[in-house]
């Protein structure tokens, strides 16, 4: 008998990112389908309808680039697509268009500081492929209805290495690659509304197994990050139940039910599908000129992670620089503030090494509100760290006098009733005419009555 | 009004009234096509003239493979039987817009899968030379249609010899532009790498004006090129003298009547004053292979959307022929197989175009018979296996390495039935291919008037 503890999990994952251009990948006919009255966001070319011929889609060929190069990835400069042939009904052409054996983008990495370990997470990518998204089947009563609004949407699939061996990490690689989907700009990457899908692959070592185990079984139906760290979770526990029994875990493709946090088998695979994979012959292959990827270069925004080093080199804290980082909205709000209070400030009082560090700390602990213009944020926040300018000596006289004048008061709070200071700082502040600072007022009230 | 055998070009210059031109034919139609099952669909009654562009009015004849929004398109296949596109080919446009009247759609073999017509799921159409023979495939239906003068002129679809073949059996012009010349856009697709939609006409000239219409770039097809149309009519007036290259390889198991026919040709060209220069060419033979390999793969990926879930009939509808294909294209693909079959024969088709490339630094265009034999008994099909490979063995090559070729009209075989010879040229050269066949056409005087007059 061996502990869980003593088993390795391996886990790769395949990320589908639907890009969210104005067209269809291979079609003029409008990309925006989600929540629309079935077959109405269709044209000949979504129906395969005879004598159709695909032409593709430039900008989505550019995000695929984009992200494949936000990913670290090596690009093929000559690409191809490839008719990848299977029968569903909703696949209207009987293939779906993808790309085989010269994906647009492979080979790549990202680096991410595991929430889990503290330390970095190297996680390789293997390919990153444009295809087309298939139709959706609905199923009523006893019919089942196909709906093909969202057949021939620009999707881009992402493979990673089998580098995993937790859920942590996987949940932490799909939140900041959502992040980084949503910096480029080409999708809302919306786990719900299946913008981005997770199809995981797992599968366990046993304690002491060097090689890759002789099977894996792949996940299908996760729609948020919490799931997919259930369903990883659950997987692995059934794996390692299965494999303590000496038993061996059928290959297959199972599906994540989120109402029981189970998973189901959908489709057992004894061997590889047979997908007669062909080139496209309507499209000729693409030699990407120079000019082409580098265009694909400018429109390289900062990604998150250089955003952090830049914001811990103004001295903010590191946890605090992902928060912020975590939308670039946000990350934008913050810098935008910052400008705005260094160059309306004169001298602020904060305990934060830095200035910038101090709004950042503000914006994460929601001190103050972000849904406010810049211009708005940065009065609230000086007002707040204006350095104290009350008259000492005169909010001594002023104290003691609004004490004596209200011994009723005084005598509730110190019975206990803590909430009576209030009315007494109201006194104070008004017969200072406003020109007390409200901390210091407490401050001074708190020191005279505990006298 | 008398213009039987006036081509399409002359009704042109002659200022013929539209209408009445097209009554002549929508006449024509009427009287003989169920003798001939030419057209599959025609209108009821005669089209009258939409608008008046480079083409008058006057009415051309189409393949039921192109798309129509008007008339039903059903690749001669019972799959699609009424099926009618939502939207028409950009050719189909392209002749509207050129004033064009479409007269109706003509029969082919089932998705364009043979060279007789025969696997039509609506009847074969006859040879109107003799209608016990076919005419040729599977653009049999236009290419009977000009020949009958049941249409001045009209479209095919070539693969792999489906234009230059019912061309040369049913004695009429019929050209096969260069791939990509052309676009496909609304075409049925068949073999996706080699399907050119070309001109079948009464003469050269014709095929040029024609071809000067349909031909360009479309951003709906990516295979098409972005290159000037060239005027054709220009370019095959032009007085050229050109190297003329003739290969053996294109005249083994010839028939014998065929092979003098070709000779007879030769002298006249060099009477003309062109040099004939032998040239070696890769041994036809190979184009089969490639095409039967790589066109049935193809095939079996675009015939795989008619599940019987969209378009009414389920697969059981699917010919003998087609579901051959099908099933050949689907073990050429399959893993283990692919490397040595599919891959393969892209290598061996890659090959065969090199070698036209090279043999196009010494020479302007190639000529040789179109076919071995001329045209088959219905029926005959059936007694040779790979029937479509072997009538088109001499056309294969030209469709693998996707030049442009033209056949004519040479004379008649003692048996009755026409002889065609043709021109292979150089990429987009199509105007040198109708120089030259231009040339040989003005000096055979092939007499296409004879036939059109047995049906009157």
């Amino acid at each position: 008998m061996s502990k869980f503890e003593d088993y390795t999990p391996v886990i790769g994952l395949e990320i589908h990112v639907q890009l969210a251009t104005q067209s269809k990948m291979f079609d003029r006919c409008s990309a925006d389908w989600f929540g629309k009255e079935p077959n109405t966001v269709v044209g000949p070319l979504t129906l395969g309808l005879p004598g159709t011929l695909p032409v593709p889609n430039k900008k989505a060929i550019q995000w695929a680039i984009l992200v494949g190069k936000a990913l670290n990835c090596k690009t093929n400069k000559v690409s191809k697509f490839d008719r990848k042939h299977y029968f569903y009904p909703d696949l209207p052409k009987a293939f779906q268009l993808s790309q085989y054996d010269q994906p647009f983008s492979y080979d790549g990495y990202y680096e991410m500081t595991s929430r889990r370990t503290g330390k970095i997470k190297k996680v390789g990518i293997t390919r990153a492929h444009l295809e087309e998204d298939t139709g959706k089947l609905i199923h009523k009563d006893d019919e089942t209805l196909v709906d093909f609004n969202r057949a021939g949407v620009p999707l881009l699939e992402i493979v990673t290495e089998p580098d995993f061996d937790n859920s942590e990490d996987v949940k932490q690689f799909l939140e900041e690659l959502q992040v980084i989907v949503r910096y480029l700009g080409v999708s809302e990457a919306n786990m719900e509304r299946g913008s981005m899908r997770l199809e995981p692959n797992i599968s366990l070592k046993k304690p002491g197994q060097t090689d890759l185990p002789n099977y894996k079984v792949e996940v299908k139906n996760i729609n948020s990050f919490n799931f997919a760290k259930r369903a990883v979770d659950f997987e692995l526990k059934r794996h390692f139940d299965l494999l303590e029994k000496g038993e061996t875990p059928v290959q297959e493709t199972r599906g994540y039910n989120e109402n029981k946090g189970i998973t189901v088998s959908q489709r057992v695979k004894e061997e590889a599908d047979d997908y007669r994979y062909m080139p496209e012959p309507d499209i000729p292959p693409f030699e990407l000129s120079e000019e082409f990827l580098l265009d694909i270069e400018e429109m390289l925004p900062e990604l998150p992670h250089q955003r952090i080093a830049r914001y811990t080199d103004m001295q903010v804290s590191l946890e605090n620089a992902y928060v912020i980082t975590r939308s670039k909205n946000t990350a934008d709000y913050f810098e935008g503030v910052t400008k705005v209070i260094e160059k309306k400030s004169g001298e602020l009082v904060y305990k934060s090494p830095s200035l910038a560090a101090e709004i950042a700390k503000v914006i994460v602990n929601k001190k103050i509100k972000t849904d406010m213009p810049e211009e708005k944020f940065a009065q609230v926040f000086i007002s707040m760290y204006q350095p104290d300018d009350t008259d000492m000596d005169a909010l001594a006289t002023v104290i003691d006098d609004v004490l004596a004048a209200h011994q009723a008061i005084v005598d509730q709070y110190k019975s206990g009733k803590e909430n009576a200071i209030n009315a007494l700082v109201g006194q104070v502040i008004g017969r200072m005419q406003d020109q007390a600072d409200a901390r210091t007022v407490i401050e001074e009230l708190k020191k005279k009555l505990s006298e | 009004m008398d213009i039987l055998g006036v081509s399409l070009t002359d009704l042109l210059s002659r200022k013929e009234k539209s209408q009445a031109v097209i009554d002549f034919f929508f006449d024509r139609i009427q009287k003989h096509n169920e003798h001939l099952n030419i057209f599959i669909d025609h209108s009821d009654s005669a089209p009258s003239v939409k608008n008046d562009g480079v083409l008058q009015g006057l009415p051309i004849a189409l393949k039921d493979n192109i798309l129509t929004k008007y008339y039903p398109t059903t690749a001669s296949s019972d799959v699609l039987k009424g099926y009618m596109p939502p939207y028409a080919a950009t050719i189909t446009h392209t002749l509207a817009h050129s004033g064009a009247t479409i007269l109706g759609k003509t029969n082919l073999d089932a998705w364009a899968h043979g060279s007789s017509t025969e696997t039509s799921d609506f009847g074969t159409t006859r040879n109107p030379y003799d209608i016990d023979y076919v005419p040729g495939g599977s653009s049999g239906g236009s290419a009977a249609a000009v020949s009958a003068g049941l249409a001045p002129a009209a479209l095919g679809t070539e693969t792999a010899g489906s234009i230059r073949l019912p061309a040369a059996w049913s004695g009429v012009v019929g050209l096969k532009p260069t791939y990509g010349r052309v676009s496909r856009f609304g075409i049925i697709a068949m073999g996706s790498s080699w399907d050119c939609p070309g001109p079948i006409t009464q003469t050269v000239e014709d095929a040029a004006l024609m071809l000067g219409i349909i031909a360009g770039h479309d951003a709906r097809d990516a295979t098409t090129q972005d290159i000037p149309v060239d005027d054709y009519q220009q370019q095959m007036r032009a007085n050229r003298t050109l190297t003329i290259g003739f290969s053996d390889e294109y005249m083994e198991n010839i028939d014998t009547e065929i092979a003098k026919e070709v000779e007879k040709c030769l002298d006249v060209l060099r009477k003309q004053g062109h040099t004939i220069k032998p040239v070696s060419l890769i041994h036809p033979k190979y184009a089969i292979s490639v095409y039967m390999l790589l066109q049935r793969s193809e095939v079996s990926s675009n015939l795989g959307r008619y599940d019987g879930i969209r378009y009414g009939k389920n697969r059981s509808h699917f010919g003998q022929e087609a579901e051959r294909r099908i099933m050949l294209g689907t073990y050429a693909l399959s893993t283990g197989y692919a490397d040595q079959y599919y891959k393969k024969a892209q290598k061996v088709r890659y090959v065969i175009r090199q070698n036209f490339e090279e043999v196009f630094k010494d020479v302007d265009v190639i000529f040789a018979p179109t076919t071995p034999i001329t045209a088959t008994k219905i029926g005959d099909n059936e007694k040779f296996a790979f029937y479509g490979e072997i009538m088109d063995i001499l056309t294969e090559p030209a469709s693998a390495a996707g030049i442009p070729a033209i056949s004519i009209p040479s004379g008649l075989h003692s048996n009755g039935l026409p002889i065609g010879v043709q021109f292979m040229g150089r990429h987009f050269e199509e105007g040198t291919v109708l120089n030259i066949a231009h040339q040989l056409e003005s000096e055979l005087n092939f007499d296409r008037l004879s036939v059109m007059k047995k049906y009157e």
